[in-house]
């Protein structure tokens, strides 16, 4: 089957991108109906997580065809990225020292 | 040793071991270890990760200057609202970038198909529809950008509260946008060949001297497709959160 694919290239049915692009559409309306409803807090934070994964999911996997690729394929794109989470972790932590050396030593002046 | 022969003939016949066992086949394997994936794919997708921390360090800097000012981020919703008929309506302009730009990830996705399918008058079509639609963002956010300029943002203030607000939006779209534009740049190129037929004659590219195929289609498809996922992320962390 992977050879087949080799040879043809990436075929699958006209409906199945027509589906995932209503999916992508419905999803982003339900993101700008965040703000819209004014939607705050944790909830609102969540909201926006899940409906971004979700359509960034749906373009990697069907747009993209990663979800037919070589498991190798798959693995050494979408792994490496995770990293930028460590690096999030990294700044978010100095983030948090940098606004506390504002407000204790320049009295919140310094932006 | 006998295992591994049997492995390397599966290959051939069946495809790898499943799971983890056959992405560790593949990497051991002698010579290039994505197997049925062309060069081409190979180093779109390579350059894809590249571009994906390029991304993901921009929108770091946006957090990291976002969570250490100790002055008031401008609200978005209230910055990119456009007054329509009288009303506020909060963040449409960017609302509906966001529905163009998906729409052009269909249109392109129909646009691969069609092209493996050797339609080349449909596979042209449709890139040309996509190039339009990614030319319509592009516009859009030339509008965008002129709005909060007279409305006096810029890169080291703005009206609305923490400096860093400008740097960060105008480096984050315009680097987006830098990409909207280089996509239908080459979305034009590789239309006219499709449109010429230039992959069912052979002829040869005016760059390489080789031979292409319509897979060029899938691999301009993936970059357009990034251009697209790229706008998701910016979409929920700087206009939404």
């Amino acid at each position: 089957m992977a050879q087949a694919q080799a040879h043809s290239g990436q075929q699958h049915p006209i409906r199945l991108y027509l589906v995932v692009w209503g999916l992508l559409f419905v999803l982003s309306t339900f993101s700008y109906l965040v703000d819209y409803l004014g939607i705050q807090g944790y909830l609102r934070w969540t909201l926006i997580i899940v409906f971004m994964m979700l359509k960034a999911g749906l373009i990697v996997a069907i747009f993209m065809h990663m979800a037919w690729e070589r498991l190798a394929l798959v693995y050494a794109i979408l792994l490496p990225p995770l990293l930028v989470l460590v690096f999030v972790a990294m700044m978010a932590s100095e983030s948090h020292y940098t606004i506390f050396t504002r407000l204790a030593f320049l009295g919140g002046a310094g932006s | 040793m006998a295992e591994l022969t049997r492995m390397e003939t599966d290959d051939v016949t069946m495809g790898p071991p499943a799971g983890l066992r056959g992405v560790a086949v593949d990497f051991a394997s002698d010579q290039r270890a994505f197997k049925n994936v062309s060069w081409g794919k190979a180093m779109m997708w390579i350059f894809l990760l590249s571009d994906t921390f390029i991304f993901g360090c921009f929108l770091l800097a946006y957090m990291t200057a976002r969570m250490s000012t100790p002055v008031p981020w401008p609200n978005p919703s209230e910055v990119f609202a456009l007054n329509i008929g009288g009303q506020e309506i909060p963040l449409i302009l960017i609302a509906i970038m966001t529905f163009i730009l998906i729409s052009s990830s269909g249109t392109m996705a129909m646009a691969v198909n069609f092209g493996y399918r050797r339609e080349r008058g449909k596979t042209a079509a449709l890139m040309l529809l996509t190039a339009a639609l990614g030319a319509t963002f592009v516009g859009m956010q030339a509008f965008e950008w002129t709005k909060l300029i007279t409305e006096g943002v810029r890169p080291w203030g703005n009206p609305w509260g923490a400096a860093q607000f400008g740097s960060s939006f105008f480096m984050i779209t315009g680097f987006h946008g830098t990409h909207v534009t280089f996509g239908v740049i080459f979305l034009l190129i590789t239309a006219r060949k499709v449109w010429r037929g230039d992959f069912d004659t052979g002829r040869r590219g005016f760059f390489t001297s080789r031979k292409g195929n319509y897979e060029i289609v899938e691999i301009m498809g993936l970059y357009w497709h990034f251009v697209d996922l790229v706008w998701v992320f910016i979409f929920a962390f700087f206009y939404l959160w």
